[in-house]
């Protein structure tokens, strides 16, 4: 057999050739580009800072190890191998096993419908960044130029941004209110965006990768820099980094870890940090004006002293005073991840530096670019099993279904951008991706290696790459991953059903302001969300079903015809 | 009966207005004051003596009316001249009160107010006091609406007297107009989005029209491809009957026939 060992030219009529990565250079960095997304940026750093700072890689990588890279393996490899979607890779595996391939596209629709929306929160917070100041900065005055209006007021300039002037929210997720059009314009471009760079699919994904996935690097590597040269970054990283193993004890963390190497974007908002609201000087300058004293005559030195002096003499007035005590841990605790880290917390940040808004557009570029090329996986995910599968005639260019898609896409995500689009999305991203995953990347494993057989995949690899994997591979291929996935799904689920399902509202008639409104799901809320949780995963018995049907109607139609034949 | 320090405020304007009533007549509880706040007592004894001094007016005070239409003034001069700041003297007090003065002559049937209507009191090293605006020939205080309107019309003024702004020269009680918001009159994040989206466009569109002239460029190709295949196989040369293309050299093969002695066995 004197076959080069070059997927590439693998068989297949020559009329209908597979449209290939240019080089090795951009499928390695289309992965890597896929692979990086979003949740990386403000859901792993949360973590780590939650969960007791570097004791948190322990699990981490406990987890990648025996979980995450054998998965891994397992997809890149049996999709090089068959060289198909993933419709048709299941399908190939095992008729039973369609489905798997089924749900798998019906997910990524899913996915993309709310990743994009991110993106476009990020593309209008990117356009509002090429302005000085930047808009922010400061709250808007009210109607008689009084004072600032009072939502703003209450909470801070950032939030009042993010909640009224960018979502315009509701305070309840059954008042949905009207579309936001500024949110539709952008996510009308961020489709637009992702439709160009789609659309004749690894031809045009190949060129814009090369951008879209050194770019965050790049951005990343400028923000480290200018983040080490900050005061006080050394007690931040020694604070962030050191190990805290009492919190090991924790099975939270453990889950965390796992399905952190998933897929998380975990949109639940973390706290709220009060950035430089109370502070020292303004301590001191609080005390100056109650107590009258000349201005600049207490300095931080003096401040503890004088301090404790006014409370023994006159501790009525002090006590009225808004004195706040500031301990850096106090901010370093209150970390936030998600949508609370991006445009909450680091629009704050950004504020304080100079050149504001020169930051603000690298970060939100690299956001961007950051999603795009999670969002060529996901587009890629839907488009080529349907291509594949022939789901239009043949006369249809490639140009037309990606179209199609995108915006079959756009018209379903324009609910999110709703005023009560927000609690939408969350609800999208806590349930429509974790268990899914979880299960799919089960059958994933449990069917290569079971039904599809592990000599045969390890022959396939060896033919692919000239090596059979090793024992650490068959291993983890065939015990470590699967059992894994089991526990870490049973726990996942054990904990969701141990609370209520609740959402946390932004209210400013609550009397909590700005904290959020802890709020219950109504019980129409709760359906969609049993439904959104269930639907990929419900295509694997249904296909196993209908495939079933179909082999007992092709036996019970031969046993007809066999009787007849013999008699002859 | 002690009175709680909170509501000495109005105890303060009263005293304050007592005490200007008092300097007309007689100047004890005045040189009192002044002599307070020039003396050199620490600060935080100086703040118990004016505690004692206002319990005790407090008791001897009638109730006088308007002491709710003062005014308390803070000055944060250091904070915003540095090393350029002036000292606040008497002087720095009579341009106050000529400000204030002025202020209220532009008020509609008080253009006769004088600067010795404005009686400036409890002035502190803050620098902090107490003003109010009186009208002699009704003897009473003007109204706190009619001052907060005059401040507010020519906070500016005010404001460039001192070189100071709205936050280092605070009226409390008196909010000052906020600018109002200088929005241009096309957002800047349209433009930018018009820029983005319109190279978005074009990008599609070029993109569509060369994957619609390379389909049509490989729909010709292969009837082109057959027609010049048809063609060669009309213009393979025949020669003696037997055409020549199996005598070309195709694919190297080596007729071993011709193979010499030599090259059949390897070389030492």
């Amino acid at each position: 057999m004197a076959h080069a060992p070059e997927p590439d030219l693998a068989s297949g009529d020559p009329g209908d050739e597979r449209p290939r990565w240019d080089n090795k250079a951009q499928y390695l960095l289309s992965c890597i580009g896929f692979a990086v997304g979003l949740g990386n940026i403000w859901r792993f750093p949360y973590l780590c800072q939650t969960y007791g700072g570097g004791a948190f890689l322990i699990p981490y990588v406990i987890a990648l190890i025996f979980e995450g890279i054998p998965l891994f393996h397992v997809e890149l490899a049996i999709g090089q191998r068959l060289r198909k979607g993933s419709i048709g890779v299941w399908t190939a595996v095992s008729p039973y096993l369609s489905g798997l391939g089924l749900g798998c596209v019906m997910l990524s629709s899913l996915v993309s419908l709310y990743y994009n929306t991110i993106l476009a929160w990020v593309l209008w917070y990117f356009l509002n960044s090429f302005q000085h100041p930047l808009p922010w900065s400061s709250c808007p005055p009210d109607l008689n130029r009084t004072g600032f209006v009072e939502e703003c007021q209450g909470s801070s300039a950032v939030s009042y941004f993010w909640y009224r002037q960018t979502l315009n929210i509701t305070a309840d997720i059954n008042d949905s209110g009207s579309i936001q059009w500024r949110l539709l314009i952008c996510l009308a471009a961020c489709w637009a965006v992702v439709y160009m760079c789609v659309i004749r699919g690894v031809e045009t994904t190949g060129k814009a990768i090369y951008f879209t996935a050194s770019f965050p690097y790049l951005v990343l590597t400028i923000f480290l820099i200018r983040g080490l040269t900050l005061p006080g970054a050394t007690k931040g990283l020694s604070y962030l980094f050191t190990p805290n193993m009492q919190i090991l004890q924790n099975p939270r963390v453990w889950l965390d870890a796992a399905t952190q190497i998933f897929f998380s974007l975990s949109l639940a908002f973390g706290g709220h940090i009060a950035f430089a609201s109370y502070n020292s000087p303004r301590n001191i300058l609080s005390l100056i004006n109650e107590f009258d004293f000349p201005e600049q005559s207490i300095s931080r030195d003096d401040y503890p002293a004088v301090l404790v002096h006014l409370t023994a003499t006159q501790p009525r007035r002090v006590a009225r005073l808004p004195l706040k005590a500031c301990h850096l841990e106090d901010f370093l605790d209150k970390t936030a991840s998600g949508p609370g880290l991006a445009f909450i917390v680091f629009t704050e940040a950004v504020l304080h530096m100079p050149g504001a808004p020169g930051w603000a557009v690298l970060f939100f570029g690299m956001l961007f670019t950051l999603g795009l090329s999670s969002m060529f996986g996901n587009m890629e995910a839907i488009i080529t099993p349907l291509l594949d599968n022939g789901v239009l005639p043949r006369w249809v260019p490639k140009e037309a279904l990606t179209g199609l898609v995108c915006l079959a896409c756009f018209l379903c995500a324009t609910c999110f951008t709703l005023q009560s689009g927000n609690y939408w999305l969350e609800i999208f991203d806590n349930f429509a991706a974790p268990l899914n995953l979880l299960i799919f990347a089960f059958l994933e494993v449990v069917g290569v290696v079971y039904v599809y057989g592990m000599k045969r995949f390890c022959d396939d690899i060896a033919w692919m790459t000239g090596r059979r994997p090793g024992p650490y591979w068959r291993l983890t291929w065939r015990v470590v991953s699967p059992l894994l996935l089991l526990t870490i799904f049973v726990a996942y689920v054990t904990l969701l059903a141990r609370k209520p399902l609740s959402y946390r509202a932004w209210n400013p008639q609550y009397e909590l302001f700005p904290s959020r409104q802890e709020k219950l799901y109504p019980g129409w809320v709760r359906a969609a969300c049993v439904l959104l949780s269930l639907l990929p995963v419900l295509w694997v018995p249904m296909a196993a079903l209908a495939q079933l049907l179909t082999r007992w109607k092709r036996t019970w139609r031969d046993r007809d015809v066999r009787p007849d034949t013999n008699t002859r | 009966m002690m009175v709680p320090l909170h509501s000495s405020v109005g105890v303060r304007a009263r005293s304050c207005l007592h005490k200007n009533k008092n300097k007309q007549q007689q100047n004890t509880s005045s040189t009192k004051m002044t002599k307070l706040h020039n003396s050199m007592i620490p600060v935080l004894l100086l703040r118990n003596n004016i505690h004692v001094f206002t319990y005790i007016h407090r008791k001897e005070n009638t109730r006088q009316k308007g002491a709710e239409n003062a005014f308390k003034v803070r000055l944060s001069i250091r904070t915003a001249l540095g090393d350029k700041a002036y000292a606040w003297d008497t002087n720095e007090e009579y341009l106050f009160k000529a400000m204030v003065a002025f202020s209220m002559r532009k008020v509609p049937n008080r253009e006769a107010t004088e600067i010795s209507h404005v009686l400036l009191c409890n002035v502190t090293q803050r620098v902090s006091f107490w003003f109010v605006v009186t009208d002699p020939s009704k003897n009473h205080t003007l109204p706190a609406v009619e001052v907060q309107l005059a401040i507010r019309m020519n906070r500016n003024r005010i404001n460039n007297a001192f070189s100071l702004n709205d936050q280092t020269l605070e009226f409390l009680k008196i909010p000052s107009t906020l600018a109002p918001p200088t929005d241009p009159s096309v957002p800047i994040w349209i433009i930018i989005f018009g820029v983005i989206f319109c190279i978005v466009i074009v990008a599609i569109t070029l993109l569509i029209l060369s994957g619609i002239r390379q389909r049509r460029r490989k729909n010709k190709e292969p009837s082109e491809v057959d027609d010049a295949e048809d063609k060669c196989e009309n213009m393979i040369t025949i020669e003696n009957g037997i055409p020549c293309d199996p005598l070309d050299m195709k694919g190297g093969h080596i007729n071993d026939a011709f193979m010499t002695e030599d090259e059949r066995l390897t070389p030492l």
